[in-house]
């Protein structure tokens, strides 16, 4: 069956998602591709926990914004999800911006949670769909939140995994590195590198990214898209083709 | 309480003031912070709760704002905020980042009465680098962690949106309860409504959960769809269109005035300063 490069990604962490043991997930703002990550895992019988933070209705959380840290805090969330304008080969994230400090070349939003939720969630998988050198750099201008932390910092998780349009890399916080997990269809290990910035490990035998399977897709379209529709509404109708009842 | 005008509500805010805003997701008094470029208000220090939108960049737009601590300026899906963006350009804003929870923590402590509270995460970050009010410590009980003390935050004013007030003053807000701790840590509290009701929210046991006690409230003035273009609660939805059509007119200094004449001033001619 033929799928969009969406559907793809979605998959992609999806199984991300499953490779661990994962109770509860929190979905930040702008996030549709990892909310339907996470919604497939659901569909797929996980007893997964969501909190999906931008909810129209239903906000899972009653004790104000600030619930969502503290809870994080305590250790109550496995799994989070970042983005970042850079992204570098020790996993740093800036969403600051480009240039002098606080971002005079380029302004991005700011950093929302990310200096503490990447510290303090179980894990992270780190989420961005262009991947070009401009984006994945050596070394970002400004770090936002660190990949790695120095002995005395308290930390319980790191970064899981890289996904983006060419490829899944994972991480490996001993080494403060990236390597290939596998490519998408159209791409090469050579191709990878020409578009990333930063050095990373190629093991032995790395291939394509399996595709989406039928069930999956099935899945995505359906019920996924059901749970999708009402808070990302535009998503629903660019990538499945659906639109939410008037 | 009996409820004040918009006009006189923004009076009360003096130029230079530390102001509290929730952002789009969080019930932001649209109303006031328009009345607030009606009165050309200067040098507003502004409080991201935790983060900032549309209200905050329509007042830096207007030149209402010197400073924003917080932890992000967005418009949404409507994309970057332009006039935050076109103010530090310029050199015109003072832009101090943080991270989301250590907003609240800041806040909490000043709801507790503390001078200060520890935060994990931040250590390596170069938002801490930047923070010269911030400050790593060891942990005192020994076990050698290093953490870092964040000063509590006391704006001068929290300036939010409610769905309503009752006749003792009480306001109501729902499940966003970050409003209550900036009404808890700042001096003064300044509301707008879509009504005021009979009765008393404090002798609900279904409302008082999602009430602020008038304790906390210096002032109401009515102000119907006060938030929007944010949400407000179940009672109305973001108006993606109406961001939009902002975003595009904003990224430049001149669609932002026309914007600004049509949208804050209702086309109605502005008297020469």
């Amino acid at each position: 069956m033929s799928y969009k490069t969406e559907e793809l990604l979605a998959v992609c962490i999806a199984r991300l998602i499953r490779a661990r043991p994962t109770r509860h997930i929190a979905v930040g703002a702008a996030s549709p591709i990892p909310a339907a990550a996470a919604w497939l895992c659901v569909k797929q019988g996980d007893p997964l926990h969501l909190s999906l933070l931008h909810k129209r209705s239903g906000n899972p959380f009653t004790d104000g914004s600030r619930e969502l840290f503290d809870l994080t805090g305590q250790g109550r969330i496995d799994l989070f999800f970042l983005g970042g304008g850079q992204i570098d080969g020790q996993a740093n994230i800036n969403l600051i911006g480009t240039g002098a400090w606080p971002g005079l070349e380029v302004r991005f939003p700011g950093s929302f949670g990310s200096a503490f939720m990447y510290y303090m969630s179980g894990r992270t998988i780190l989420f961005r769909e262009e991947h070009s050198p401009r984006v994945l750099v050596d070394r970002v201008d400004h770090i936002s939140a660190p990949g790695t932390s120095e002995p005395g910092v308290f930390r319980r998780g790191h970064a899981q995994a890289l996904v983006t349009g060419r490829c899944v890399f994972d991480f490996h916080p001993d080494r403060g590195r990236f390597s290939l997990a596998s490519y998408h269809a159209g791409e090469s290990v050579e191709s990878i590198r020409a578009m990333t910035g930063f050095e990373f490990d190629v093991p032995e035998g790395v291939g394509e990214t399996v595709p989406p399977s039928d069930a999956e897709l099935a899945l995505l379209r359906g019920a996924v898209c059901d749970e999708m529709l009402e808070t990302y509404p535009d998503f629903c109708a660019r990538v499945f083709e659906r639109k939410a009842a008037a | 309480m009996t409820p004040m005008s918009l006009a006189a509500m923004a009076a009360s805010i003096p130029d230079g003031a530390m102001v509290a805003l929730p952002p789009d997701n969080s019930i932001p008094s649209v109303a006031l912070a328009k009345a607030l470029i009606r009165r050309r208000a200067r040098g507003l220090r502004l409080v991201g709760v935790p983060i900032s939108g549309f209200a905050t960049d329509i007042l830096i737009g207007a030149g209402c704002v010197a400073e924003v601590n917080t932890s992000a300026v967005t418009l949404g899906e409507a994309g970057f905020a332009p006039r935050f963006s076109a103010a530090l350009k310029a050199g015109t804003l003072v832009v101090r980042d943080a991270t989301c929870p250590a907003m609240h923590t800041m806040l909490q402590a000043a709801e507790k009465g503390v001078p200060f509270m520890p935060l994990r995460g931040l250590i390596g970050s170069d938002i801490l680098a930047n923070r010269p009010d911030w400050m790593v410590i060891e942990s005192p009980f020994g076990t050698g962690e290093k953490i870092t003390l964040l000063p509590a935050l006391h704006p001068d004013v929290a300036v939010f949106h409610a769905v309503m007030a009752d006749s003792a003053g009480n306001v109501w807000v729902g499940r966003r309860r970050e409003c209550a701790t900036i009404a808890h840590a700042s001096q003064r509290s300044l509301v707008t409504v879509e009504r005021v009701v009979e009765g008393n929210f404090l002798e609900d046991e279904r409302l008082c959960p999602g009430a602020i006690n008038a304790t906390y409230i210096s002032g109401i003035a009515i102000a119907e769809r006060g938030a929007q273009p944010s949400a407000l609660l179940d009672e109305y939805g973001f108006d993606t269109d109406y961001v939009m059509a902002y975003a595009r007119a904003a990224k430049t200094e001149a669609g932002f005035a026309e914007w600004c004449a049509e949208h804050v001033f209702d086309n109605q001619a502005v008297a020469a300063e």
